[in-house]
C-alpha cells in the first residue's frame, strides 16, 4: 500500500490543515464534465503508454488486472475549489507501467477516450505519486467518475486525474492539455494555488 | 447518445466509443458569460462547425460547465466548437471549433 491513511481508526481529526488556500471540504463526489460520458466496455478498454521513440506498450482489462494492484487513501483537490478527504481507490501504480518503457522524456500528455488530454512532467506519475485506478470506494469505478479506469495524481489539482484514462504520450518538451490550453495552470499545485496560467 | 467520428491514430478508439449525454445546456447559457466580453447578444450569431461543417446558431450548441470552464460543443458531430475559462482576473476564450460566426449588426 502506498499512502496509509491515520484517518480510520475513529473521529474524523479537525482537518483546517489538510486544506490547500482557497478550498472548502465537501462530503459528496461532485462530477464535472466538460463533454458527453464515454462508456468505454472492458471488452474493448486499452491503455498505451506510447515513447517519444514511438515504442508503443499497452494493456488491455485482463492484462490489467493481473498486475499488482494498490490501494491508495487520498485527498482530492478540485480546482472549483472543492477538496474531499480520505477517499479509497484501488488501481495500478504507474511505477509498474512503466517499469519496462524506456524513455528520455520529461513530459507526458494523458489522453482520454473521448478525447480529453492533460500534460504534466513524467516526473510527476512516478515514485508512488499515480496510478491507473479502477475501483472507488471498494466497487467499480463509475463512468461518471472515470470508469473502467482513470488516472489518479491526487497532489496536483483534480483535473489532471483524467477521467477514462486511454494512454500516455511521452514528449521531450511540454504540451498544453485540454484546460491547461485555456488558460489553466500547466503544474496545477493545490498547495502553491496554480489554478490559472501566471498563478 | 452522441457520436465523435474523428480518429487518430496515436490511440485508435480514443473518440469512438459510445457516448451517454450528461448535464447540459443550451447555448443560451453562454448569454451571460460572453456578455462580459462582446457588446452583442453572441448566442444568436450563426457558426460553422469545424468537425462537421453544420452551420447553426451558438444557441443550439451544447453547454458543459461551468467548472473549470464553459465546454460548448456541436449537437450533430459532439466536437468542441467553443470554450470559455474566467478566472485569475482574465478570461480565455477559444472558438477552435467554428469556421466563422456571422454576427448580425443590423443596417
Ligand atoms: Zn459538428
Amino acid at each position: 500500500m502506498a499512502i496509509v491513511s491515520r484517518g480510520f481508526q475513529g473521529r474524523r481529526r479537525p482537518s483546517d490543515h489538510r486544506l490547500p488556500p482557497g478550498q472548502y471540504e465537501v462530503h459528496d463526489f461532485p462530477v464535472l464534465s466538460a463533454g458527453p460520458t464515454p462508456r468505454v466496455g472492458r471488452d474493448i478498454w486499452e491503455f498505451t503508454i506510447v515513447t517519444e521513440a514511438g515504442v508503443r506498450h499497452s494493456w488491455s482489462w485482463p492484462q490489467l488486472m493481473a498486475l499488482p494492484a494498490e490501494d491508495a487513501v487520498v485527498d482530492l483537490h478540485c480546482v472549483t475549489k472543492w477538496s474531499k478527504f480520505e477517499t479509497r481507490w484501488r488501481g495500478v501504480s504507474l511505477d509498474t507501467l512503466l517499469a519496462d518503457v524506456e524513455t528520455e522524456a520529461d513530459y507526458a500528455l494523458v489522453h482520454s477516450y473521448g478525447g480529453y488530454t492533460t500534460n504534466l512532467p513524467l516526473a510527476d506519475l512516478m515514485d508512488g505519486q499515480a496510478w491507473v485506478a479502477f475501483h472507488y470506494d471498494g466497487e467499480d469505478l463509475d463512468p461518471e467518475h472515470g470508469g473502467p479506469a482513470r488516472l489518479l495524481v491526487p497532489h496536483l489539482y483534480l483535473w489532471k486525474s483524467a477521467k477514462w484514462v486511454r494512454g500516455i504520450q511521452l514528449l521531450l518538451q511540454d504540451e498544453p492539455g485540454f484546460w491547461e490550453s485555456a488558460g489553466y495552470h500547466d503544474y496545477g499545485d493545490p498547495w502553491r494555488e496554480q489554478r490559472y496560467q501566471g498563478d | 447518445m452522441s457520436q465523435v467520428t474523428q480518429t487518430t491514430q496515436l490511440f485508435p478508439h480514443e473518440l469512438d466509443v459510445p457516448y451517454v449525454e450528461g448535464d447540459h445546456e443550451d447555448g443560451n447559457a453562454l448569454a451571460g458569460p460572453l456578455s462580459e466580453i462582446f457588446t452583442v447578444d453572441v448566442t444568436s450569431a450563426e457558426g460553422r462547425c469545424v468537425g462537421c461543417g453544420v452551420t447553426g446558431p451558438v444557441a443550439r450548441l451544447h453547454v458543459y460547465g461551468p467548472g473549470p470552464g464553459l465546454v460548448a460543443r456541436c449537437p450533430d458531430c459532439g466536437e468542441v466548437v467553443l470554450r470559455l475559462v474566467r478566472g485569475g482576473g482574465a478570461a480565455w476564450l477559444d472558438l477552435r471549433g467554428v469556421v466563422s460566426l456571422r454576427i448580425g449588426l443590423g443596417e
